[in-house]
Parts: C-alpha cells; structure tokens; sequence
C-alpha cells in the first residue's frame, strides 16, 4: 500500500451513506460543510478549542476540525442537522429554546450535539456531569447557566410540547 | 484550514507502518491527531506522509499482566484510559488522571500513545509514567527494542522514538504494594498544567515526577514526607519557563506544593 493524496471516503451522515473523492488534507468539518452543504456545523477556533465543530462519530463526539475527512472512511456520523425531524424540534432544542440557553447561536449546533452525546450515554446526569460534559464548548454569550439548566429539563422530559 | 497537500496511509499491520515510516523522508504517524493536526494547520511542521496508525489493532488492547501490571497499546484514547476496568484494578492514577485531560471530545480522540510521543511539556501522561517507572516499547526496521520512561523523554517534542519507528505499548508494573498519587494547579478545571506531580510512594521512599518545569520530566527521589518532599523539590535547582500564566518564581513555588500532595494522595506521611 503506498501513500495516496486524495481517496475514495464512504460515510453514512445523518443516516444516508455519502461516497466522495476526498484529498487527504481536508479536514472533515470542511468535507461536511462545503461538500455536504452541512453548514449547521461551525467552525470557530480551528485549533481543537472551542467545540463549535462537534459532531458524533461512531457514538463519540469528536471536534470535526481536528480529524481528517479520510479517518472517518466507513464512519457512521451525527451532525447538528440530524436533531429536528417532520415532527418537530429534538427534546434538546425545545429545552434550549424554552430556558434561552442560546444568544447569538454559534456555539449551539456544537453544544446541543456534545449534550446528545451526554444523554446518549447518561440518562441521568448530574448537575456536574453536564457541566464537564461542556467543557469543551464555549460560549461566549450565556454565561453557560441557561445551557447546564437546559439539558438537565431535557434529561428529565420536562421540555414544553 | 487547508492543510497543506499531505500523503495518507493505513496499513493494516505494525511492520508495514514501520516500512511506511522507513520509507518516506517527513513521513509521520498519525494517532488521535489532537496535537499533529494543529501544527500542520500552524505550518509548524509539514509531513509529507501521515500514516494512520488507527488500524493496529494490536495497538488498540488494554491488558493486564500474569503478575497484576498493565500493557496498554499506544493507540489506546484517554477516553478509554478512564473506563478501563484494567486500568482501575492495577494502576487506578493513570484513569483519574487521564479524566483531567482537555475535554470529552479530546479524550475520545487523543491516544496515550500521541500523548507521550508529542512529549509537550505540560501534558499530563508523562510523568504518570515515569512515577510508576513504566516500559516503552519502539518498533523499527530491526524489530522492537525497551526504553524505560525515564529515558524515553528527551526534549519538547522530542523522544526516544526515532524516524521510522513507532511507539507500539507500553508496560506498567504492579503496583507491589506502592501508591500512586498525582496533583496539578491547572488553567481552569481540567485544564492545562501551570506544574504538575506524580508520586509513587513504596515503603518510606516517594518518587517524584515533576511536569511543566523543564523540557522532560524532572524525576527526584524523596523520603515520603512533606518537608523532606519539598526540601528535594527546593534542592532541586529548577529553572522552570516564565509566561502569562505564571513566572518562574510561581511555578518553583507550586512544583513544592503539587509534590508534596502528590506524595500525600499516595499516602506518604506529613
Ligand atoms: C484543546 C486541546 C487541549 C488539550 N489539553 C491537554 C491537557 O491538558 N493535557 C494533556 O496531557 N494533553 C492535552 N491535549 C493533548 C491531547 O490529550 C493528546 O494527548 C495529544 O493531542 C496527542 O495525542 P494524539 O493521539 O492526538 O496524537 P497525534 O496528534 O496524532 O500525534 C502527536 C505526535 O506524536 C506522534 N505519534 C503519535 N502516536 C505515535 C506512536 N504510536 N509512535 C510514534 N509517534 C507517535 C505523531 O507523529 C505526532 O508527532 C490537548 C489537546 C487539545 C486539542
Ligand atoms: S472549530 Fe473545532 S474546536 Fe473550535
Ligand atoms: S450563544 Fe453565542 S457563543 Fe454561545
């Protein structure tokens, strides 16, 4: 096997499985944005920082701008677009909306999707749990208060219908 | 970011990493990319090659030994360290330690393995292993050769893993009787190490491990006591770095006090 530049990546994103000629270089929050047209995912640090990127592969939340779209091949991953359904907005999103747990927004698609990854593996979490659960997201408008007191409604199902 | 054009590989096999990395000038092993990814986004460094060490699966294990040690494979995440049932039972220091590391989704992606070959100098697995005097074993061309941690660091990114080898596992002894311990003063919970200290205390002795202080980690033995602890610490001659998070005075002031609650938590006297 000899190094390539650029491969053939197939990855099931959101529950349909995509087939793309990728370059090795491009790191997979770009693959999902400018490739997927999945922009709900954001970049903000670019260095592993600030947790705007994150999305779950293989059940983990990752910070996409700190992989290469080419370690994902054979990946199953979740982006903030996988919450809402028809049927309306994801537990998560109801209970962010209802406790004013966003301001300006940039930081939640990240943040909503590290807290899916809490509840998927916690259905209980303590206040503290949630609280490092977030440790790498920041926000720079909330003050976090409303975010912590958000997912721990989503936890317990009390999320207005 | 766009990176720099780079060339990828995944073997399947230890050997063929190693003829990979043998084989191209720049070429680099990929782990959980958590620091590598940074510095060819900051241009730092530029390899030619990355190759992804992610399918060595022999990499991947978390055994214990016949005589109750650990072998942990270098591509072993933090993430794992933490819920290692393994690691709980032989070496409970290396979990709770790894727990502190960054954030949830550093620790599912950033390997033991990275963690020790990127050897920056506030890290935290480090002097864990030279406390606990752990065995790193290299693959290279000629097979696989023992370094013992105390050996393997030897300078800011730099280790006793040469071009065209690769870190496969590394070994920690049972604990025999020993405790270990461990404290930090950090930025923020969890976060980077202003100074850090690994103690294992065995009988009356403590061996002290200090990180952030100098290039490699600084390992001094001590009697296990607080003021004898200090006093080796004092004695020392540090000549840790300055910057904004702390000078040089501070730091000299905390390697004290972080050694001498590590040595507590491992259950030496005071
Ligand atoms: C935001 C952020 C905060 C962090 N905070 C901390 C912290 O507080 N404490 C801490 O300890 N760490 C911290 N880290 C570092 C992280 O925990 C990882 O340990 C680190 O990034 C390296 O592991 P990796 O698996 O990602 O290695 P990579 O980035 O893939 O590799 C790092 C280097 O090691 C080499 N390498 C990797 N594996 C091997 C091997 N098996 N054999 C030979 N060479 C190898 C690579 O070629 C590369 O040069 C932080 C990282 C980020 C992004
Ligand atoms: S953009 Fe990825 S962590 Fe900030
Ligand atoms: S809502 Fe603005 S950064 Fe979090």
């Amino acid at each position: 096997m000899e190094p390539v530049t650029s491969k053939r990546v197939a990855v099931t994103v959101n529950g349909a499985l995509h087939e793309r000629d990728v370059e090795a270089r491009r790191l997979l929050v770009h693959f999902l944005r400018d490739e997927l047209d999945l922009t709900g995912t954001h970049v903000g640090c670019d260095t592993g920082n600030c947790g705007a990127c994150t999305v779950i592969v293989d059940a983990k939340a990752v910070k996409s701008c700190m992989l290469l779209a080419v370690q994902v091949d054979g990946a199953t991953i979740e982006t903030i677009e996988s919450l809402a359904s028809d049927g309306g907005l994801h537990p998560l999103q109801q209970a962010f909306s209802d406790h004013h747990a966003l301001q300006c927004g940039y930081c939640t698609p990240g943040m909503l999707m590290s807290a899916k990854h809490l509840l998927d593996h916690n259905a209980e979490p303590t206040e503290n749990e949630i609280r490092r659960a977030i440790q790498g997201n920041i926000c720079r408008c909330t003050g976090y208060v409303n975010i912590v007191e958000a997912i721990a409604a989503a936890a317990k199902g009390e999320v207005s219908a | 970011m766009l990176l720099s054009e780079v060339g990828y590989a995944r073997p399947a096999a230890v050997e063929e990493a190693v003829r990979l990395l043998a084989e191209h000038d720049g070429a680099r092993p990929l782990a959980g990319g958590q620091t590598i990814l940074n510095v060819m986004k900051a241009r730092a460094a530029a390899p030619d090659v990355l190759v992804d060490l992610a399918d060595l699966e022999e990499l991947r294990a978390i055994a214990s030994t016949d005589d109750g040690g650990l072998v942990i494979g270098a591509m072993v995440t933090s993430a794992e360290l933490v819920t290692s049932s393994d690691v709980k039972a032989a070496r409970p220091v290396l979990g709770d330690v790894a727990a502190q590391i960054a954030d949830v989704q550093v620790r599912n992606r950033g390997t033991i393995g990275g963690n020790v070959c990127s050897n920056d100098p506030t890290n935290h697995l480090p002097p864990v292993l030279v406390a606990v005097g752990a065995t790193m074993t290299i693959a290279g061309a000629d097979g696989e050769r023992d370094v013992p941690a105390e050996e393997f660091f030897l300078g800011v990114y730099m280790t006793a893993v040469g071009l065209g080898e690769l870190l496969t596992r590394i070994t920690l002894p049972p604990l025999a009787g020993a405790r270990d311990g461990f404290s930090s003063v950090t930025i923020g919970a969890d976060g980077t190490c202003i100074v850090n200290a690994a103690a294992t205390v065995s009988g009356d002795e403590a061996r002290v491990v200090l990180g952030c202080v100098a290039a490699t980690p600084v390992l001094l033995t001590a009697p296990a006591e607080d003021d004898a602890v200090r006093e080796a610490v004092h004695g020392a001659g540090l000549e840790p770095p300055s910057d904004v998070h702390g000078s040089a005075d501070y730091r000299r002031h905390l390697a004290e006090v972080v050694a001498a609650r590590a040595v507590a938590e491992a259950g030496g006297g005071g």
